[in-house]
């Protein structure tokens, strides 16, 4: 649909494109990001011959567009800028059909096109149609603008940096609406921003330049996968998910420095350890620290009268998990079995921590706020 | 009395006649002059200073050149007045034209307007208040400098003007002078009308424009 070839522009001795290529298809939202100066608007205002390349060619279904009367690629080419630029002694209708009009489209036509198209944004035509933009708030301004660029029907529309000088709220709705009538009108859409949280929504294809040279071509998830260049991770930022959920394992939720008592030790011990510490249960091990099951407070006021050690009160109904288990299968066993907590055990059947559901909470939400 | 009305309503008449035909010659030039710099910004660059030097020859000066070449006619009288005319609607056509805002010229050129469309479609509606006032200002010093024509024996209110001052009769001068300076002022509300209807509606209402 839009292809690059070899493309470079240089002012004096700066290179400000330095030999690009790229091809963006037909229906595709494309977004360049990357730092201030990095050739993207420059490379978007090529499309529309408002910048000439020094060398290179640059296709349209196929067509060098340097070989297009630049007025003809405009008029059927949208154009949004941040700007916004309606036109302030032209009416919302007059500016809408601006382009139809140089095209002398007959004047029911155009007519036709500015009540079509304030429908679809729902801007009521007899409320908005004969409004002049300074009566208009700046979403609105920026919406008509976007149907300014669409009333033609070009086949591709290049935004640049359309939003960013809208507040956060109008900008999150006008995005919204942006992808809807590029995804019901099926249009290319070329887009140029600085926002990354803007590209990684809206873009079905991420173009990240840098310094006149394109970095990294990918869809959002790949780029978020593997961002090709350190810069690249920095701009996604906070947007990078963390290393993928399904691989955590359920030492990584677990609890340590854990309380245990040895078999063999006395009722007295045991109660005054529970107290020290504060806990209603305590897993108890063998000389070698292994495992052996709990024993509860309960269990010692029952029948601690009657015992000496603790042995015989060990219980070993909680179920256990090691170490490099699971931690989702580990959660799942937490919830439906009913017990407060899991053992955790080492490969040597050692105690390693235990898995309740508030450390489960706790590691899930640094997970997820760092 | 009568014969005293009748004078001077012949010399108002001569007097705004040439007014009138002076800011129109000077109106066009300055705005196609203007237009024209505005494209060229080199040129105007040297060209605006080199104009604003000239527009502070005195007017009397510039006449008696003009008389030298051309002679006691009253196209002596026009061409010096359409000239003197011409520099306020120049110089604010130039600055109305590079006034206008970027974005509005960017939005212009991306929705595939030529040179012409861009100028007739957008840069002169919204530069049209600047040259407006251009206008506004020539009509009244032409007022003003129209008294001038009676230096050449070309009539006009300056003829009682003239003969008032040589004669040291006050009256004589106001008969020129209070005349010239209602016209100055009914020609300037023309001009205000003239305004309200040639600037673009939106532009009125503030805040877009700017």
């Amino acid at each position: 649909m839009l292809r690059f070839d070899h493309v470079s522009l240089t002012y004096g001795t700066q290179k400000i494109l330095n030999n690009i290529s790229f091809e963006i298809q037909e229906g595709q939202f494309a977004v360049f990001i990357g730092p201030s100066g990095c050739g993207k608007t420059t490379t978007l205002k090529m499309i529309n011959r408002l910048i000439q390349p020094d060398s290179g060619h640059i296709y349209l279904n196929d067509e060098d567009i340097a070989s297009i009367d630049r007025y003809e690629l405009r008029r059927h080419t949208g154009y949004v800028i941040q700007q916004i630029g309606l036109f302030p002694n032209m009416t919302v209708a007059q500016n809408i059909c601006v382009v139809p009009k140089l095209l002398k489209w007959p004047k029911d036509k155009c007519d036709q096109i500015v009540h079509d198209l304030l429908d679809m944004v729902e801007l009521p035509y007899d409320q908005y149609a004969h409004k002049y933009p300074g009566e208009m708030s700046g979403g609105q301004q920026q919406r008509i603008g976007i149907l300014r660029a669409l009333a033609a029907s070009p086949p591709v529309v290049l935004m640049d940096e359309p939003f960013s000088a809208l507040d956060p709220m109008t900008r999150r709705s006008l995005q919204l609406e942006v992808k809807n009538l590029q995804q019901k009108l099926n249009k290319t859409i070329v887009f140029v921003t600085h926002d990354m949280e803007e590209a990684l929504d809206l873009a079905d294809v991420i173009v990240f330049m840098n310094q006149g040279e394109i970095v990294q071509i990918a869809p959002p998830e790949e780029m978020l996968e593997n961002p090709a260049t350190d810069q690249i991770k920095e701009f996604l930022g906070k947007h990078q998910t963390g290393p993928d959920p399904s691989g955590l394992t359920v030492d990584q939720f677990m609890r340590t420095g854990i309380i245990t008592v040895k078999e063999n030790r006395g009722i007295n011990e045991c109660v005054s350890r529970m107290q020290h510490h504060n806990v209603d249960t305590l897993l108890v091990v063998d000389e070698q620290r292994r495992y052996q099951g709990t024993v509860s407070i309960a269990d010692i006021r029952l029948t601690g009268h009657v015992v000496k050690s603790i042995g015989p009160l060990v219980r070993c109904t909680t179920p256990t998990v090691h170490v490099g288990d699971n931690a989702k299968a580990c959660f799942e066993q937490l919830i439906s079995s009913g017990f407060p907590y899991l053992v955790v055990l080492k490969e040597d059947e050692t105690v390693a921590g235990i898995v309740t559901k508030t450390s489960m909470a706790s590691a899930m939400a640094e997970q997820l706020w760092g | 009395m009568n014969e005293l009305l009748l004078s001077i309503l012949q010399a108002t008449v001569r007097h705004t006649g040439y007014t009138l035909m002076c800011v129109a010659i000077g109106f066009v030039l300055g705005l196609l002059l203007g237009v024209g710099l505005s494209r060229l910004p080199t040129l105007s660059k040297v060209l605006i200073p080199l104009l604003s030097i000239l527009n502070t020859v005195p007017g009397i000066v510039f006449i008696g050149v003009l008389v030298i070449l051309i002679g006691m006619t009253p196209a002596t009288v026009i061409i010096a007045l359409s000239i003197y005319a011409m520099f306020p609607v120049l110089k604010n056509t130039v600055t109305g034209l590079n006034g206008v805002d970027q974005q509005y010229k960017e939005a212009a050129r991306g929705c595939g307007m030529n040179h012409y469309q861009r100028l007739v479609q957008v840069e002169l509606p919204l530069a049209m208040p600047t040259i407006i006032g251009g206008l506004r200002l020539s009509t009244v010093y032409t007022v003003s400098w129209a008294v001038l024509a009676a230096m050449i024996g070309q009539g006009g209110l300056g003829d009682f003007v003239y003969k008032g001052v040589s004669s040291n009769n006050n009256a004589l001068i106001l008969q020129g002078a209070i005349p010239a300076a209602i016209l100055a002022l009914v020609l300037g509300g023309l001009v205000d009308a003239l305004q309200k209807r040639v600037v673009p509606k939106g532009l009125r209402k503030g805040g877009a424009g700017k």
